[in-house]
């Protein structure tokens, strides 16, 4: 019974981690870039080996509990003793040595793949500010400084476009993990890092931050858009436009010009310079606010300017204490940054 | 000194159990100040069991927040002092308390002696570990926490830098969590030295080293071992009281200290660490298995050199848990290497308990049905432990839920069945009485049960791409029902728990008496009385193999004839 | 059956004292210990983003170390006083000991008089500092309970408790001491001349 329950249970398992996993899994076995196919495979590799191993030694080990177990017509006589037996202790090292051998030398071969790629010169580079609770990313070629949503352009085999990320953190130690895209790479203080994604299919790639950094660790999200070529330039021609300046929110802009908020955040075109916090110059174009904690709409936007502790508890941004008429105006202004 | 006869079943009064005609107040004064090392073992084993339980419900706390995705069981602050403490506790508390509990009841019985070497550097040091252990679950209610949630440790049981800076923890949390760990860790120093000078020095007549039982070996190894691995870890946390109180920059990364360097100190104790738990595991396995196949041990001298073996290839293995830091392709290389060669002893072990049971008659008792489940459930273990050493599968595994399926498959799965295992085998000779078998077993079917819901789905959510150290997660990322199926075996593991702890209460006043040697067993302890009268040995033994009672018990076949 | 079938063992039993085995496993903890703070301080060799350095404010201290190192040398002359039962020459021997380690730790407190009030190095003044003072500053603990012992023994002897039959232990005591001075070798390479 316990085997039924464990074969169901790895069925489902195993059905959930394939490649037909619901959209939004992030499944480590369904890879969408060449660093995480490479390590799909090697892994496949490595787990027919283990595999292997475990159905011979468990194998053998449920036979000798079946077979050798007392049955009540045994007598009181000790079984043979058997104190050891040099050739078969010398096959049982030599053999897992040679297959150490083996998982080492295919192992290295992908590390040196992945960690020793050359750089293309078309690569796009991105440089990712680790921050609690939220990421940062520049593209400084291209003049860009966004949050939280990443858009990289998707990459061919023929006409390779791969983005590199450099990672860099502003206090403690954090990690950049998509799983479908590439293994993760830690963002660690005064110790940059760098690992590259070259995405093969657009799309939406979810993930987040993976090594604990304080009481949002679990709210700093991921989104990767990979787009195709024509969305990406348009994209990032929206983003290189400085923040959209429309008459009609005045007020609010004003209010969020003159209470603390520039303190914290940047809206190009405006006074607003802050760098504590997300740039928000652009903030209408994205689909989530607070790094994924929620989707960005009014409703979620106002609740979170008036208490950000309710929607993501600990989460670095002060409540503002501004009455109601004040978020009315500040949440119609935010929703045309585009 | 002539040869002495060894006392043998039934030759030898069973110590009466009389009636203690102490007051309650000379009892309880008896147990602080004894330095017995039977009472302090079991004093060790209480302390080891009670903090289980403690650690077991941060478990079920945590588990029932995880059960589906925006629970509000605890709160954001409250988990992560949640899986910190479950973590420390376990470690420090549980594991190395259990551990040197069973060594400093058995040591000297397995090796004729009357005592530790010193007596009262093993109470100091059992008094040590107990108030370090007080004072970290004292963080719980003393000092104002940042968020008013009591200043329990909440920064993970790693405790990595920048985060346990005063800038980032501005609490007393983390200074609960390093001094309290200082301290325990003399305590640990001090049975460490205590059971390396009580095996060098004390063996009866005959024990040479190659003659002692593998469980006195592996915590030779083990003593060996700690020395070098606690001590990196007091440190580095004297390190981190230095940066927090008197302003230092070991890992302040702002003044150009680095983060890494606290990673580099914290795994060189933390490899060797896990290798300090699971090796006493390894020994009870080894006195058990070959009892209840009744056999002798294959491959005895194997066993001690793969464990020797493990101790030192395990010393340069820690930065497999830091492949994603950022190394050279030539260091991570490396430590896929050493991480592989520290399995081949490790499957020497498992072949050689194999060939033990392999040829036997086996019976299934109790302690056996515990041992059989660590050996499938540590195969296991090992193998999934190769694939995290294959540093790009690792880019992927580290930090995800797949690690914690693999270390509970080694903690709990290896280490907490073999304690099972053990107090099942030696309860009758502590106490005099058996546990009931009844209630053993349902203890460990129910524990498998719940063992493997748990931590089987574990491996799968990790590869679906769930992080650790989360307090909840997204809806819709494929993680909710395998969630679900996680806490329902913690639960069950939760109720096998609380059979046993109800076996250990009732068996010790309804239980069947025991007798010196319930499971016609091979090794010293089981020579004298049950429970042992406080001088252990009516006369020094003398041995001339490794089952000295085997060769009492079969005059024409002894061991002596064969041991190389 | 209740003889032991005879096996041949007649040869003696000997077994290592076990106050040596504890004192050498305590000096192989210890020497971990202070293994992770000369790592620390060598990684940081050079790395400190502020002034004072080490070239510009450190003075070797020679007097120093020569009566560290040949306090090993008068603890070992008392060691052998004392087997051969002389207790008087094991208390003058043993009285210079604590004399020279009195003297390097108040060497040591004058260096660091000068460290602090002169050069204005302290442990939170930059890399060099936190290092410096954390592993002189261990050594220098290991040798005020060095001392601390020392005197203990010394007065305990001064009072006529100790006699010929606790020679071992003094001998066991003496390598405690005897560490000390060599981790003083390694700390003194490490500071003085590698790191300067």
């Amino acid at each position: 019974m316990i085997s039924a329950l464990a074969l169901c249970l790895a069925v489902s398992g195993a059905r959930a981690v394939w490649a037909d996993a619901p959209q939004g899994t992030p499944s480590i076995f369904a890879p969408a870039s060449t660093p995480a196919t490479n390590i799909r495979d090697l892994s496949l590799f490595v787990l027919s080996i283990t595999g292997g191993i475990f159905v011979v030694v468990g194998g053998l080990l449920a036979w000798a509990i079946f077979r050798y177990r007392a049955r009540k017509t045994d007598d009181d006589s000790e079984p043979a003793q058997i104190y050891g037996s040099t050739q078969v202790e010398l096959a049982w090292t030599v053999i897992p040595i040679l297959i150490v051998v083996v998982l080492f030398l295919t192992t290295a071969r992908i590390i040196f793949a992945i960690q020793d790629a050359p750089k293309p010169p078309a690569a796009l580079e991105v440089t990712v500010v680790g921050h609690q609770f939220w990421w940062e990313f520049r593209y400084p070629k291209l003049g860009i400084v966004t949050a939280n949503e990443l858009h990289v352009p998707v990459s061919s085999k023929q006409d390779p476009k791969p983005t590199y990320l450099h990672l860099l953190s502003a206090d403690v130690d954090h990690s950049f993990w998509v799983p479908q895209l590439a293994g993760k790479t830690d963002l660690i203080p005064n110790h940059p890092n760098d690992t590259w994604i070259d995405p093969l299919h657009p799309g939406l790639y979810v993930g987040q931050c993976a090594q604990f950094c304080g009481v949002e660790h679990a709210k700093m999200l991921l989104r990767v858009y990979v787009d195709p070529p024509d969305e990406f330039a348009a994209w990032v021609n929206q983003q290189k436009q400085p923040g959209v300046q429309d008459a009609s929110v005045v007020a609010g802009r004003h209010v969020f010009e003159t209470q603390a908020c520039t303190n914290c955040h940047r809206i190009t075109g405006t006074a607003a310079a802050g760098t504590f916090g997300p740039d928000l110059t652009h903030l209408a174009s994205r689909a989530t606010i607070a790094s994924g904690a929620a989707l960005n709409t009014p409703e979620n936007l106002r609740a979170w300017i008036q208490d950000p502790d309710h929607l993501k508890p600990g989460a670095l941004m002060p409540a503002m204490q501004l009455n109601g008429e004040q978020i009315d105006e500040l949440v119609a202004y935010l929703n045309t940054l585009h | 000194m002539a040869d002495q006869t060894l006392p043998i079943a039934g030759t030898v009064d069973v110590t009466p159990r009389r009636r203690s005609t102490a007051t309650l107040l000379e009892w309880l004064h008896g147990w602080v100040v004894t330095v017995d090392h039977k009472r302090l073992g079991i004093l060790y084993l209480v302390y080891g069991i009670f903090f289980l339980l403690v650690a077991g419900a941060e478990a079920i706390a945590i588990r029932i927040q995880l059960a589906w995705p925006g629970m509000h069981f605890l709160s954001p602050e409250l988990y992560n002092e949640m899986f910190t403490m479950h973590g420390t506790t376990m470690v420090f508390l549980v594991g190395m308390t259990i551990i040197f509990g069973f060594a400093n009841y058995l040591v000297p019985l397995m090796i004729g002696a009357r005592d530790m070497a010193f007596p009262r550097l093993n109470a100091f040091s059992f008094w040590m570990s107990a108030f370090g252990g007080l004072l970290l679950y004292y963080s719980f209610i003393g000092g104002f926490g940042l968020y008013g949630m009591g200043a329990a440790p909440d920064v993970g049981w790693w405790a990595y830098a920048p985060l346990t800076a005063r800038a980032f923890s501005p609490g007393h949390a983390t200074d609960y969590w390093a001094l309290a760990l200082i301290v325990a860790g003399f305590g640990t120093l001090g049975t460490a030295i205590n059971v390396i000078a009580t095996t060098l020095s004390m063996r009866c007549r005959g024990m040479s080293l190659l003659r002692m039982p593998l469980f006195v070996w592996l915590m030779l190894v083990v003593s060996g071992l700690t020395l070098i691995t606690i001590t990196p870890l007091t440190a580095a946390q004297i390190m981190l009281v230095i940066d927090r109180y008197l302003g230092g920059h070991f890992f302040d990364t702002q003044a150009g200290g680095s983060a890494v360097v606290w990673m580099h100190f914290f795994w060189i104790f933390g490899h060797p660490e896990v290798y300090v738990l699971v090796m006493p595991a390894f020994g009870i396995a080894s006195e058990i298995i070959p009892v209840f196949s009744r056999k002798a041990i294959f491959g005895y001298p194997a066993m001690v050199a793969a464990s020797v073996g493990i101790a030192f290839v395990s010393l340069g293995v820690w930065a497999h848990h830091m492949f994603t830091v950022g190394m050279t392709s030539v260091g991570n290389a490396f430590f896929v290497l050493s991480t592989m060669l520290v399995g081949i002893p490790t499957g020497i072990k498992i072949f050689n308990w194999v060939a033990t049971v392999w040829g036997g008659k086996i019976r299934f008792a109790t302690p056996m049905l515990f041992c059989l489940g660590f050996l499938f459930q540590f195969l296991i273990a090992g193998l999934t432990g190769i694939m995290l050493s294959v540093a790009p599968w690792n880019w992927q595994l580290h930090n995800s839920y797949f690690v914690i399926a693999h270390f509970h498959y080694v903690l709990v799965g290896a280490i907490v069945f073999n304690i099972f295992a053990g107090i099942y085998y030696w309860y009758p000779k502590v106490t005099g009485r058996m546990l009931s078998e009844t209630l053993g077993k349902w203890h460990f079917w129910l524990f498998l049960i719940g063992f493997h819901l748990t931590f089987d789905t574990m491996h799968f959510v990790g590869i679906l791409g769930m992080p650790r150290s989360i307090y909840t997660y997204e809806p819709d990322r494929g993680w909710n029902h395998l969630n679900l199926i996680i806490s329902l075996g913690g639960m069950i593991q939760g109720i096998a728990v609380l059979i046993f702890a109800l076996n250990l209460v009732h068996s010790y006043f309804k239980g069947k008496m025991a007798g010196n040697d319930p499971w016609d067993a091979w090794t010293l302890e089981w020579a004298v009385p049950s429970p042992p009268p406080a001088y252990n040995f009516a006369a020094d033994p003398v041995v001339h193999s490794r089952r000295p009672l085997w060769d009492l018990k079969h005059p024409e076949d002894p061991d002596w004839r064969y041991e190389g | 059956m209740s003889a032991i079938p005879v096996s041949p063992i007649a040869e003696p039993w000997h077994l290592p004292s076990r106050g040596r085995v504890a004192m050498l496993s305590l000096i192989t903890g210890e020497s971990a210990i202070f293994t992770i703070f000369v790592v620390a301080y060598v990684f940081y060799i050079g790395k400190s983003l502020t002034p004072p350095y080490p070239q510009q404010v450190l003075e070797i201290p020679i007097f120093n170390t020569i009566c560290l190192l040949s306090s090993s040398v008068t603890i070992w002359l008392a060691e052998r006083q004392i087997e051969r039962g002389k207790i008087r020459g094991f208390a003058a021997w043993w009285a210079l000991t604590i004399a020279l380690g009195m003297i390097f730790i108040v060497g040591t407190g004058m260096e660091w008089h000068k460290l602090i009030y002169l050069d204005g190095l302290t442990i939170r003044t930059n890399l060099f500092g936190t290092t410096f003072y954390s592993l002189v500053g261990l050594h220098a603990t290991h040798v005020v309970v060095g001392l601390i012992g020392l005197t203990l023994i010394l007065l305990f002897t001064l009072t006529g408790h100790v006699t010929e039959k606790h020679s071992e232990r003094i001998q066991v005591f003496a390598l405690y001491w005897h560490f000390v001075d060599a981790v003083w070798v390694v700390v003194f390479t490490v500071v003085y001349i590698v790191g300067r």
